[in-house]
Formats: structure tokens, C-alpha cells, sequence
């Protein structure tokens, strides 16, 4: 149902349209910054870096608006919810948009030196994975599906095995060849990278989990499943 | 895959939903009231337990019967004509609805203070000693340490300790308002009823107003009808919605405003309404 002020559910939706506009452009930014590594594109990994500043921009003016708004509006129940949940998920956009970029700060160094297609490759899976995991949670928040942003809290786990899969493989390939090692702590860092994008997934996931139902989704958390890797 | 439309998302579709307070926090229990204006059905079935030592607010349109609950609290209704009350208000174990009871005392018990202040046209200090003297025989020591105490809690004394003597009238209207707040307590109630205390000051006074209700919390319990969802949220302990003579949510004021279980109750606390 709309406001009784009509002008106030245009401020709202103008915060959400930003919020969809941000996601897209953070999705866009990872995906790239992945590519970027995995293709040797030196082009495509500045044009990352550059484009980061348009989701910092976007954060900002997310938050501006939010705070007006809360200002101006005194915002209760959903309203309430969904103004915190929108600065909340935008801090977390702008975080994905710093790895990624930090990403393609990587991929610039590690094109320099020789391929090294097995772990790239090893790379470019875990990246489609936590590309998937974004954009999973970015639809749930376009279709204000809670159980779409429940699947992607629950699958956490993959993306820490992954996680956990590279850094031996990038051991195992340092203690075969020290001249690698430069290039390989740079790739331990980009899988961390993506490890850490892939919890901003699930951050983003409480916080729409929060918005929609009004519980934390601890509450609903199997306590049966450990999904901390030993 | 659920694949729920936008439009399903999981509103909440509770249709009314009343909590219980433990019992042992409930100072007043309405249990079952119906209230009637001649054929007007203007309470259709509340309960509701109003915690002690907390601040209880009824919100909700206007004709939605939070004035009239207010009334029957202490059976102010009793002043209008062709009124009925069924059910229950049990105040200390006793049903105050029962015919024979002590309508002064029970006034004496539970005061009330109106929309617009209601000082008499008297001086300070004899507005709040009026209604001590109906119920007690003091001392003028003893009388003046009264009205010194009534003005303290009311955070009106160091505005007024000098002009004592003169006239009440002559106080802003948040001092007055605050006036009869000392009036009213002067005679030591248990219970406060507030019916849009507020609603004539100025955002100072208001302020002034519900910071001296939070302070009296501690020794009265306090129902508050207000328009104001703001003043309510600060306010209030417990909130109460009401909508066509129907209690639709009660809880937590903390939960209301941030998740309401009830769609009227959430559309009116947004501006959604109607």
C-alpha cells in the first residue's frame, strides 16, 4: 500500500533504484576484475580500478539520502527496516567494489609475469562461483525474495572450501618453484579477495533476511551443520 | 526455487495480535470490555493487562475508542448519557465496573489529565492543594510540603516557587499542563491516565511534559493516549493499537515500531492508512 505523502514513497524507491543501480555495478566490477586475471587483460583491469570510484560515489549518496530521509521522515516498521537495510547492503557493494579492484591492481602485476593457467583457471572458478553468489543475493533483493537470500546464506560453505582448495594448491606450487612465489602470494590474496566478496554475499543476505521478515536469520541457522572449515 | 512474486512477499498477516504481560507486572487488567453510547458499539471485546511502573500508550485514528478506554479506566463515561460498560477492569483484585463502587475514591486512585490544562482560576499552590483537601485534612506544614512535593514531580517547582500565590492562569501552557500533572498527583493516585497531554504545547513544553512523565514512572503506572506515533515510540513501555473500537496490536513499544505483526497496525504507524 502507498504512503498517505506520496512524495514519500518516491524518496523510498529512489533510494532502492540506486541500490539495484549499485549491485549491478558491483556484480560488474568483480565479474570484470575476474576476467581480467583470467584473460591477461591489462585494459580491462585499469578500466576496473577506474570504475570503482562510481560506486563510492553511489555509497555516499545512498547514505545522504537515507540520512534526509530518516531526518525528514522519522521512518517506523518496514520503512524503518528498509532504509538501514539499503545504507547497510550499499557499505557492503562498496566493499565488493574495493576487492575488485583490488583484484585488478593484481591482475596488472600478475600479467607481467609468465602465465600460470592451472591456477588462474583454479581462480576463474572460485570468481564464477562468488559472481554467482552475488548475483544470486543482488536478484533476492531485486524480487524481495527471502528464500532466494536464505539458498545463498546456506551455501556459504562453498566458497570457504574453495577457499581452502587454492591455498593448498598455491602452496604446493610455491614449494615446487620459489620464482613463483611473487605471483602466487599475489593469487592468495585474490582468492581472499573473493572469499571475502563471497561473505559480503551473505552479509547482504541477513540484511534482506532483516528487512523483509523483521528476525536475524541466526534464528533460523540449521545449529546441526558446522560450516567452518577444520 | 519458490519463484514468489514480489507481490507475496512474506507480509505479515496476522490479523490481531494482543500480548500478555506477566501477571505479576499487571497493575490493571481490562478483561472482555465492551462499551456501548446508546447504540454505538464503541469497545468491541478489549483485554488488555496495563503493566505497573510503566508507561502504557493507545494510539490509532481518530473514533477508534482510545479516549473512550481512557474513560473507563476510571469511569469517566459515567458522566455521559445512555453509556454502558460490560466485562471487566480489575484494579488491586477489584472489579472497578461493579456497581457500588466509590466512584470519588476510585478517581482519588486513578487521575487523569485532560488535552487542554485545566488550571483553576486560583492561585498555583491552591490548584494543587484543591484536591488534597477533599480527600485529606492537613496541616498547613504539612499541606505546603504536599504541594511542594506535587510540583517537584511534576518539574514545575523551580519554575513557579516564587509566585506560588499567584494565579494559576497566568503559566504558559506547558506550565499549566504541568500544573494539573501536580494536581493530579498531589492526591496520590496509583494510576495516571493522559488524554493527549501534549497536543496543545509546543515541541519544548511537550518535551518538558514527557520527560516528567518518564520521571514519574517510577512510582505510577501511566496510560497515555496520543496522536503523536513519535511521542508514543519515546515514551511509551507498551503500545496499544486501536482501530474501529477493536484492540488490534498490543506489545512491546520497541517491537511495534520496528515490527509490527498486524497489516493495520503496520500501514497506521507508516502513513499508509486508508
Amino acid at each position: 500500500m502507498e504512503h498517505t505523502v506520496r512524495a514519500y514513497d518516491a524518496e523510498l524507491d529512489t533510494i532502492t533504484s540506486e541500490l539495484a543501480r549499485m549491485g549491478g555495478l558491483a556484480e560488474a566490477e568483480v565479474a570484470d576484475a575476474i576476467r581480467a586475471i583470467a584473460n591477461r587483460d591489462l585494459a580491462l583491469a585499469a578500466a576496473v580500478i577506474s570504475r570503482d570510484a562510481r560506486l563510492d560515489a553511489l555509497e555516499t549518496d545512498i547514505e545522504q539520502k537515507a540520512i534526509r530521509l530518516i531526518a525528514l521522515r522519522q521512518p517506523v516498521a518496514d520503512d524503518l527496516r528498509r532504509i538501514v537495510a539499503a545504507m547497510k547492503i550499499s557499505s557492503n557493494l562498496e566493499r565488493c567494489g574495493d576487492l575488485a579492484k583490488n583484484i585488478a591492481k593484481r591482475a596488472l602485476v600478475i600479467t607481467e609475469g609468465d602465465p600460470i593457467t592451472p591456477l588462474t583457471a583454479s581462480i576463474e572458478r572460485m570468481g564464477e562461483l562468488v559472481t554467482t553468489r552475488l548475483k544470486e543475493v543482488l536478484d533476492a533483493l531485486a524480487s524481495r525474495e527471502v528464500d532466494r537470500a536464505v539458498a545463498v546464506w546456506m551455501n556459504d560453505h562453498e566458497v570457504d572450501e574453495h577457499y581452502e582448495a587454492i591455498f593448498r594448491e598455491l602452496l604446493t606450487y610455491m614449494m615446487g618453484d620459489p620464482r613463483m612465489i611473487a605471483s602466487c602470494a599475489h593469487l592468495l590474496f585474490v582468492a581472499k579477495n573473493l572469499e571475502r566478496i563471497g561473505d559480503h554475499a551473505t552479509n547482504i543476505a541477513e540484511i534482506l533476511h532483516y528487512e523483509i521478515t523483521g528476525a536475524a536469520m541466526l534464528e533460523q541457522r540449521p545449529k546441526t551443520d558446522s560450516l567452518e572449515p577444520q | 526455487m519458490t519463484g514468489m512474486a514480489p507481490d507475496a512477499v512474506p507480509r505479515e498477516l496476522a490479523d490481531t495480535s494482543v500480548a500478555s504481560i506477566a501477571p505479576d507486572l499487571v497493575k490493571l487488567d481490562v478483561q472482555s470490555l465492551d462499551f456501548f453510547y446508546g447504540k454505538t458499539h464503541a469497545l468491541k471485546d478489549v483485554s488488555l493487562g496495563v503493566a505497573g511502573n510503566a508507561v502504557t500508550a493507545l494510539i490509532g485514528p481518530s473514533g477508534c475508542g482510545k479516549s473512550t478506554l481512557l474513560r473507563t479506566l476510571n469511569r469517566m463515561y459515567a458522566l455521559y448519557p445512555g453509556q454502558k460498560a460490560t466485562g471487566k477492569i480489575i484494579l488491586d483484585g477489584e472489579d472497578i465496573l461493579r456497581p457500588g463502587v466509590d466512584l470519588s475514591m476510585l478517581r482519588a486512585k486513578v487521575g487523569m489529565v485532560f488535552q487542554k490544562p485545566t488550571p483553576f482560576p486560583m492561585s498555583i499552590h491552591d490548584n494543587v492543594a484543591f484536591g488534597v483537601r477533599l480527600y485529606e485534612n492537613l496541616s498547613k506544614a504539612d499541606m505546603d510540603a504536599r504541594v511542594e512535593e506535587s510540583l517537584r514531580r511534576a518539574a514545575l517547582w523551580d519554575e513557579v516557587k516564587d509566585k506560588l500565590h499567584s494565579s494559576g492562569l497566568g503559566l504558559s501552557g506547558g506550565q499549566q499542563q504541568r500544573l494539573c500533572v501536580a494536581r493530579c498527583i498531589a492526591v496520590r493516585p496509583e494510576i495516571l491516565l493522559l488524554d493527549e497531554p501534549t497536543s496543545a504545547l509546543d515541541p519544548i513544553s511537550s518535551a518538558k511534559l514527557e520527560e516528567t512523565v518518564t520521571q514519574l514512572k517510577a512510582d505510577y503506572t501511566i496510560v497515555i493516549v496520543t496522536h503523536n506515533l513519535g511521542q508514543a515510540a519515546r515514551l511509551s513501555d507498551y503500545t496499544g493499537f486501536m482501530y474501529l473500537g477493536e484492540l488490534v496490536e498490543f506489545g512491546e513499544t520497541g517491537g511495534i515500531f520496528t515490527k509490527p505483526v498486524t497489516n493495520r497496525a503496520s500501514d497506521y504507524i507508516t502513513g499508509r492508512f486508508g
